[in-house]
């Protein structure tokens, strides 16, 4: 395995700051929106690398769990600021935490007691990474989704209340708007498994191949994953947009838009 | 509350002394005073008044699509024990912009009724159309034809007929005294021109901020 030094980083993080002083001329905001990614993409993911050191020298249930429930936080924040119109109050970050600590923590807990097996099952150096990914991608599915079903909601509120007028259900006044949002949940990682292997070669075996490992032991990895992946993602939109819908109703299946944050 | 009137020619006239069917009690929401009223079966009562002062606001309480509180009532019972759809496909609201979701016309409606649309000036064919070349007065002329396919007891209209041209206004509003007298319903119709509450109105409501008022005599 061949180590990486410092120099090696700062000249691929050359490729960022050209681009950001390229991108500078045409929209500012964003080439500076660019740096401060880059620059959490390095303090995050070095402070997890000390934290994961640590972890693993000594595993115990109660660091995973705190761990878990760090990232878990973090991640329903992310889903709520991806959002252009949110739900007031606490209701977005909750709907989004119920959702991603119900589907991912069960499919997570699923993968590691039954399809992995190890002794003690919540051994750190596969719970976190294989939580990691979990979360991960049930948030990008949960935010993409729910972003499109307040804006979509917001947007047609005519159309919907058209139907409820006429004694259409808050089922049936939604029955296409629901579609399009389950597919904007679903649709990344649809596209990740049809396109893995052909066009793309997904982050997590590329970097165990890169690592060392044997091509095979990495590919039947990353099956593995993807499908935890389609999984989780897809159980957790399911549980979001289900919560959400009922927020956006009340207990007279009235549209209640003023409960989204202006 | 039975409205005293004088029987004005047409036909579809019924007598319309008859115990109260709508009752609408001390209603109150935001944008709108507290407003109370009665409609009878077979009454058509016009709705006028400055724009502003909340009409749209107060079809939109009695169909209960916003909140807000008071006492409704239909045939003696109170919407509460009513479900929603249920509530709202008897309370029948009529935007004064129609809004459609399908691509055809027959998508939007529960059953057709081959003898309103043709009184309403369409022939049979008008299911296959598809709505984004519906012009606004097809538009208007179908949206009350799909909210009478529901068979609503009470019928909220804002504006109906604005859209319309002199044939059509005098088609919509002889379907809709048709259908008060056939299906014994009561309708409060939103409108400002006076020839037309003159034309059509058994009762005259008039709302502005301080509150609902009993109008000129139609």
């Amino acid at each position: 395995m061949i180590h990486l030094t410092t120099l090696d980083l700062s000249l691929a993080a050359l490729l960022v700051v050209a681009l950001a002083m390229t991108s500078a001329r045409i929209y500012p905001g964003l080439a500076k929106q660019l740096l401060v990614a880059a620059l959490r993409t390095a303090i995050q993911l070095t402070l997890i690398g000390l934290v994961l050191k640590t972890l693993f020298a000594n595993s115990s249930l109660l660091w995973v769990a705190m761990l878990s429930g760090v990232m878990l936080a973090v991640a329903g924040r992310e889903v709520v600021v991806r959002q252009q119109r949110r739900f007031a109050g606490g209701w977005g970050y909750t709907i989004g935490m119920v959702s991603m600590f119900t589907s991912s923590f069960t499919v997570a807990l699923f993968a590691l007691i039954v399809v992995v097996g190890n002794e003690p099952w919540y051994q750190p150096q596969y719970a976190i990474p294989l939580l990691g990914m979990l979360l991960g991608n049930t948030m990008n599915g949960i935010a993409l989704a729910l972003d499109r079903l307040t804006q979509t909601a917001w947007d047609q509120r005519d159309t919907i209340e058209a139907r409820l007028m006429l004694g259409h259900s808050t089922a049936q006044a939604l029955s296409s708007i629901r579609q399009q949002v389950f597919r904007s949940g679903l649709i990344p990682i649809i596209n990740a498994m049809a396109a893995a292997g052909i066009v793309s070669l997904p982050g997590m075996m590329t970097g165990q191949i890169l690592a060392g490992a044997a091509p095979v032991e990495a590919v039947k990895y990353q099956i593995m994953i993807m499908f935890l992946i389609a999984g989780g993602a897809g159980f957790g939109t399911l549980a979001a947009v289900h919560l959400s819908v009922r927020r956006l109703f009340d207990e007279r299946e009235r549209l209640r838009l003023d409960r989204l944050q202006r | 509350m039975g409205a005293d009137l004088t029987p004005a020619p047409g036909p579809g006239k019924v007598s319309r002394r008859e115990s109260c069917l709508f009752h609408v009690s001390n209603l109150k929401r935001t944008g709108m005073p507290p407003v109370s009223l009665s409609l009878s079966a077979g009454e058509l009562v016009c709705l006028s008044g400055p724009s502003g002062a909340g009409k749209t606001l107060l079809l939109r309480a009695l169909a209960d699509l916003d909140v807000n509180q008071g006492e409704v009532s239909l045939d003696g019972v109170s919407r509460e024990q009513l479900t929603p759809m249920a509530w709202r496909s008897q309370v029948g609201y009529l935007p004064a912009e129609s809004r459609w979701w399908g691509s055809t016309v027959a998508e939007h409606f529960e059953r057709v009724d081959t003898q309103q649309l043709s009184s309403l000036g369409f022939d049979t064919a008008v299911s296959d159309w598809r709505v984004e070349r519906l012009s606004s007065g097809e538009r208007q002329r179908l949206a009350l034809a799909r909210l009478l396919a529901n068979r609503p007891r009470v019928l909220l209209l804002d504006e109906p007929t604005a859209n319309l041209d002199p044939v059509n206004i005098h088609r919509a509003e002889q379907l809709v005294k048709d259908y008060l007298a056939e299906q014994r319903a009561a309708c409060l119709w939103v409108t400002h021109t006076r020839e037309q509450i003159a034309r059509i109105a058994d009762r005259e409501l008039d709302l502005d901020v301080t509150g609902l008022h009993e109008g000129k005599a139609a």
